[in-house]
């Protein structure tokens, strides 16, 4: 932006040098350490050993995979009627309304996973209110749909909030202009705002789908220990019971390959390549 | 249709905040059970109020968090000054590795950190702890200042900047001066955002953490995998209530600058995400 | 008006967060043998790492309770950061990887002898522990450590199963009832290997010690047949969870039932008459501790005979402490839980030893695979 002065050249690199230096030790550093950790083993030697025992574990990958991806589903099919309704209230209200989205999330997500827990058991409150009605008691804690449940309810407004932010700016007189046009209002949520949300969807798509893929909390704390997700597996091996950092750093390098894919994936609905996924 | 609608929201409010409710409703429970309410009481408030174990974990975690947004937030908005003048290449490249700690998987993110403080602490003989904390804490903070920052000088008019100095200032006052006032905004809900991260994070702090600076989160991790107090939904309500006061607060702060702002300045909702 | 009552309410809550900490007595109430010796590090600011398991010391949660870890920062003037882990395997890897710098730990014996064996702990200092004449003749000079060199025992007891006396109506529990059909997703289990494949050993006749790994091979397939039965691995999660009811079964340390048991009568523990494990946890100080000396004194204090009882009957395990065994009601001593007969002890208990890396990968491994398998 300016070429002209030389010196200021000099000094917007000088500005961006500490922390470039810190993006290559805290960030470059630590992710070659575990490709390092990934390709040897505990004597140093180079080795492919780990990086092909990982697929002893597909199975993990794949429950991984798919209890993310109808998490990731659940999520939107929630969220998006909500970003619609929100953007349709009166202006005045809608920052209380956003606020009211977010607030749950700055409550800690362990406590939050722990309240699930309480309400979920046997003998919980949701099975007690069933038990009032005469059904139950249901099996609903230490299952996979707990955990499903907890990525939902955990990650729900990281899906709400981009799609609001992307249909907000969705310009009315489109809208109008598609009623006057003779759409009815199924028609102008599906032919209009949804493909002018698809930015939102991708971003809320990966907001929901890159930690739930990858937690080890929700699995452990809703799942009883039985439906290992790759987060478990990976912290298992670091400060679990099976303690092995080169199979540990095996399964990170893969699980890292795998959300990278995903993301390419989604950026190529995305078209915009400047945009930043948040 | 208005109506429909209504009720679709208000289950979806409920979805989100039935258990929170859940939580504080039982912290005034007599009893330990998690089902049963069988009378009122504050007793769990005075304990938790004497857990020193829950006390010193949030005094780090506000040390941290208070630390960490405050060198992010300035290591952040420099980052970003020079940034905003790279060729566009070589600003891509930057981008994009400031960027993988938002995308990476968090539990990735704490081992590979968690490689590198072991890697050096057998060969530099430092503790794990306050210290490793910080530094990772720091790396995954920075990056959203980076985010709140950048677009705030590719709003500004540059010739702001060559005129200040082109009138007498130099480059630093003028930076102050002028460049500051403009990405103010930015700056601050880098600032904000990095704090409440740290505030929130479990998983890197899980891996970086070592065995003397237990932060709020793995507290609450270790407490609920041993017998649970009522305290911990004791704790739920308070953190609960400042959450709900803070949000409160920003809402009021926000909505009087609107009303000051409301001709001049353009209001980017992305940024308040 | 409005902002001076948020303001009000935000000010309130910040005062009375930070006026509760300092809640440790000013001066101990503990009658210590040797006062004396514990006055060297005051007023010097020191502080040491401890690293125990969960619910494994008296934390003056309970009236009438002593908080050992405050009742020590009052005689010592050293302030104890205190942490815990879940199981042994846990401390192993923290220690391991996860850049610990630990004081004091506290683990099982066969994870002493491997912690030895990698040279992992500290040689004792008995000059430094004069309590240390507290420990029972039976304890000393164990297996898993040549003449207590590495540690000082703090704990004893045998697995056996807690059952819920409502939901549970054979009177003969064996191992094999946590195979029983009839109990699918009533059963809790143990969430480390060394514990869970004991059980699976037992019940396949084999040596809970065995290196064999088609013996080791084929205990990972009964635990994997178990799997389905299972409702959760956990470990101290079942205060809680058999607490609340939550389930029927679940194998744990005699000394955790005697805990719940005392809370809920609901709650009973079996004995398995087909064997069992028999651990002594003891108290270690890993070899990087910079602050030998205090960890000494802590050791040193936690077998003070007040201490040492308070943390009896807090934590309800068995203790290897002369005194404290002393003191004990014979209700506790006659329980038949905490204190089996000599003959049991003797003819179905098996302490575990460490074994070696090869069985130790394997085993490891296996319970990878079997925590992971569908």
């Amino acid at each position: 932006m300016n070429q002209n002065k030389k010196g200021n050249g000099m000094l917007s690199y000088l500005t961006a040098s500490p922390y470039i230096l810190w993006m290559i030790i805290f960030i470059i550093v630590p992710l070659a350490m575990v490709a390092y950790f990934a390709f040897t083993d505990s004597n140093g030697q180079f080795t492919f050993e780990y990086i092909k025992s990982v697929g002893q574990y597909t199975n993990i990958f794949i429950r991984s995979i798919w209890l993310a991806a109808i998490a990731t589903i659940i999520c939107f099919l929630l969220a998006y009627p909500v970003a619609y309704i929100l953007t349709r209230l009166d202006k005045n209200i809608h920052s209380t309304m956003i606020m009211l989205v977010t607030l749950p999330i700055w409550m800690n997500f362990l406590l939050r996973t722990y309240a699930w827990m309480t309400l979920l058991g046997n003998n919980g409150i949701i099975n007690s209110i069933l038990g009032f009605i005469g059904l139950g008691p249901y099996k609903l804690l230490n299952t996979q749909g707990a955990v499903v449940l907890g990525m939902v309810y955990n990650y729900l407004p990281y899906m709400i909030l981009p799609l609001y932010t992307v249909m907000i700016k969705i310009d009315k007189s489109i809208l109008e202009a598609a009623q006057d046009l003779g759409c009815n209002g199924a028609q102008v949520i599906f032919r209009v705002v949804l493909p002018l949300s698809v930015p939102g969807i991708t971003s809320g798509i990966t907001m929901v789908f890159v930690p739930a893929i990858s937690t080890f909390i929700i699995s452990r704390m809703l799942g009883g220990g039985s439906n290992l997700l790759i987060g478990d597996l990976i912290e298992m091996q670091f400060l679990g019971n099976s303690y092995n950092p080169n199979l540990g750093a095996a399964i990170s390098l893969i699980l890292m390959v795998i959300v990278l894919i995903i993301m390419t994936v989604m950026n190529q609905f995305d078209g915009d390549d400047d945009k930043v996924l948040i | 249709m208005k109506k429909i609608s209504k009720i679709y929201l208000a289950l979806i409010f409920l979805f989100l905040y039935a258990p929170i409710f859940v939580l504080i409703v039982f912290s005034f429970n007599t009893t330990k059970s998690k089902t049963v309410f069988s009378g009122f009481t504050l007793d769990w408030y005075v304990k938790l109020f004497n857990n020193d174990l829950i006390l010193t974990s949030l005094r780090n975690t506000l040390f941290i968090a208070t630390f960490a947004s405050i060198i992010s937030t300035v290591l952040g908005t420099t980052a970003s000054i020079g940034f905003s003048r790279m060729k566009r290449f070589q600003r891509s490249i930057a981008m994009n590795v400031n960027n993988i700690p938002i995308i990476n998987p968090e539990i990735v993110t704490g081992v590979s950190l968690m490689l590198l403080f072991v890697f050096f602490s057998v060969r530099m003989n430092f503790e794990f702890g306050f210290i490793t904390l910080l530094l990772a804490h720091i790396t995954f903070d920075v990056p959203y200042v980076v985010l709140n920052v950048m677009p705030k000088f590719r709003q500004m008019d540059p010739h702001l900047y060559e005129a200040a100095q082109d009138l007498g200032c130099s480059p630093v006052k003028a930076f102050f001066k002028v460049v500051m006032p403009e990405i103010m905004p930015g700056v601050l809900s880098g600032f904000f955002m990095s704090f409440a991260f740290s505030l929130d994070d479990f998983v890197i702090s899980y891996f970086t953490s070592g065995s003397t600076s237990q932060t709020l989160p793995i507290t609450i991790y270790s407490m609920t995998r041993r017998k649970v107090s009522p305290e911990i939904n004791a704790l739920s309500t308070i953190i609960f209530l400042v959450v709900v006061i803070v949000l409160v607060l920003k809402n009021i702060i926000e909505k009087n600058n609107q009303k000051k702002l409301q001709n001049t300045a353009l209001i980017d909702i992305e940024t308040e995400l | 008006m409005k902002k001076t009552i948020i303001f009000l309410t935000c000010a309130i809550t910040a005062v009375s967060l930070f006026s509760g900490c300092n809640s440790a007595p000013e001066t101990s109430s503990i009658t210590l043998s040797d006062p004396e010796y514990y006055q060297k590090f005051k007023d010097q600011d020191m502080s040491i790492n401890v690293y125990n398991w969960g619910e494994y010391i008296a934390d003056g949660s309970e009236d009438g309770i002593i908080d050992v870890n405050a009742e020590f920062e009052a005689a010592t003037g050293i302030k104890v950061n205190y942490t815990t882990y879940a199981t042994n395997e846990e401390l192993y890897a923290k220690m391991k990887g996860g850049g610990a710098d630990y004081d004091i730990i506290i683990p099982s014996d066969y994870m002493i002898a491997r912690m030895i064996k990698e040279d992992m702990l500290m040689p004792l200092d008995y000059d430094l522990i004069p309590n240390s004449k507290y420990v029972m003749d039976t304890f000393q000079n164990p297996i898993y450590d040549e003449n207590n060199a590495h540690s000082v025992p703090y704990t004893w007891g045998t697995v056996g199963i807690i059952y819920n006396k409502n939901l549970v109506d054979e009177t003969n529990i064996d191992w094999d009832i946590l195979w029983d059909e009839k109990y699918a997703d009533q059963i809790l289990m143990f969430d480390n290997p060394r514990d869970a494949f004991a059980i699976a050993e037992i019940i396949l006749g084999y040596s809970l010690n065995t290196e064999d790994p088609d013996e080791l091979r084929a205990a990972a397939e009964k635990l994997k047949e178990q799997k389905s039965l299972v409702q959760a691995y956990v470990m101290d999660e079942i205060f809680d969870k058999m607490g609340a009811e939550e389930a029927a079964l679940a194998p744990y340390y005699a000394g955790d039932a005697v805990t719940l048991m005392a809370d809920y009568d609901f709650l009973g523990f079996a004995v398995p008459e087909s064997g069992t494990n028999r651990f002594v946890d003891a108290m270690c100080i890993p070899k990087t501790s910079q602050k030998a000396e205090a960890a000494h004194m802590y050791i040193n204090f936690l077998m003070e005979p007040e201490v040492a009882l308070a943390n009896c009957e807090y934590i309800g395990y068995s203790t290897p402490h002369t005194a404290v065994y002393e003191q004990l009601d014979d209700e506790v001593k006659n329980d038949g839980f905490s204190y089996p007969s000599d003959e049991y002890l003797e003819e179905k208990t098996t302490l575990f030893v460490n074994l070696s890396d090869e069985a130790n990968q394997l085993m490891q491994d296996l319970w990878t695979e079997m925590k992971s398998s569908n």
